[in-house]
């Protein structure tokens, strides 16, 4: 341990503000990060599910394969 | 070989993949941060010259390094999208812009803030300075043109060009301290050289950066997950793991 006691730890002999306020930015701006990806996917997933559920209570034959999508590439790679 | 490239470009491969990675690069990620900051924070003994301000260290420069590996990455990404046409490598590009983004705008705010006391000035148009805030302003015009762009298509394209282009500046940062002798202090880490920190210093400082390489893998896969969907939501695959109620 490098510090005598808590309080020095968090004093850091005057430059804790410092310190404390880059690895505070770092861990809110981290977490968000984190937090948003996560419920990005889910709401990706979710939309999925209720464009399925849709199709299928129409009777529509649904997911009529792969010339729907996004024509990036001619071959499918699946 | 060539059915080894062509299955690495197969969202359906890479979703399986990611879906098995990801629980790994999250603990190890985090684990290894954590062991790596406080190690650094507490443990670790205080600079002789700069005080304890330093140990701002241990979160700069990994957030740096990265920001930088990211860019390389996203350029090697951009390569094979113009080249291959390779529909993952481009869900990279897009994938990650905003995490680098946020790398970027972190090393910079910690720069800043480990300045203050250290050179007693936020913010100077030093070389190492500047050419780390046109990173993020790379970061950023990434992101807009592919916002700009409605075709996918053309999105791909114009966001590889400029990522291409944005390459330049990456050895100008990487050598800007050797370059102009301003306030920057020299690079910590050099691959050709023995490290001039003590080990007790330097090995949580490669920990909080292996622990952060890892959670951005982590977020690269998470977020490639969610564009695949975007784009394959109606391909045969995405109904039927949707469906199966798995993910």
């Amino acid at each position: 341990m490098a510090f005598d006691s808590f309080s020095a730890f968090l004093a850091m002999e005057g430059h804790g503000p410092y310190v404390w306020a880059c690895y505070g930015a770092f861990v809110l701006l981290m977490a968000t990060l984190m937090v948003w990806s996560l419920r990005r996917r889910k709401a990706a997933f979710d939309a999925c599910r209720r464009g399925f559920e849709e199709t299928r209570n129409t009777g529509r034959t649904a997911a009529s394969g792969a010339q729907a999508t996004f024509a990036r590439v001619n071959v499918s790679q699946d | 070989m060539w059915q080894w490239f062509h299955k690495l470009g197969s969202p359906k491969w890479f979703f399986g993949i990611a879906n098995r990675l990801m629980p790994w690069l999250l603990a190890g990620g985090l684990i290894i941060l954590a062991v790596g900051v406080v190690w650094g924070l507490a443990f670790a003994p205080k600079d002789y010259l700069q005080g304890n301000s330093y140990r701002i260290i241990f979160i700069h420069v990994p957030t740096a390094f990265l920001a930088q590996s990211v860019y390389i990455m996203m350029a090697v990404a951009a390569v094979v999208t113009l080249v291959w046409r390779m529909k993952l490598a481009d869900v990279f590009v897009k994938a990650v812009a905003p995490v680098g983004l946020v790398l970027t705008f972190l090393a910079l705010f910690t720069g800043a803030v480990w300045g203050k006391p250290t050179w007693g000035t936020w913010w100077i148009w030093d070389a190492r300075l500047t050419s780390m805030l046109i990173l993020l302003f790379l970061y950023g015009g990434v992101i807009a043109l592919d916002r700009a762009i409605n075709d996918e298509k053309s999105a791909a394209r114009a966001v590889a060009v400029l990522v291409l282009v944005g390459v330049v500046n990456i050895p100008i940062i990487k050598y800007s301290v050797e370059w102009w002798n301003t306030l920057h202090q020299p690079a910590t880490l050099k691959l050709t050289e023995k490290p001039s920190m003590s080990s007790e210093m330097l090995i949580p400082l490669l920990l909080s950066i292996l622990g952060l390489y890892l959670l951005f893998g982590w977020l690269a896969c998470i977020r490639m997950q969610t564009e695949i969907l975007v784009r394959e939501q109606r391909t045969k695959w995405v109904r039927e793991m949707v469906m199966a109620g798995r993910n």
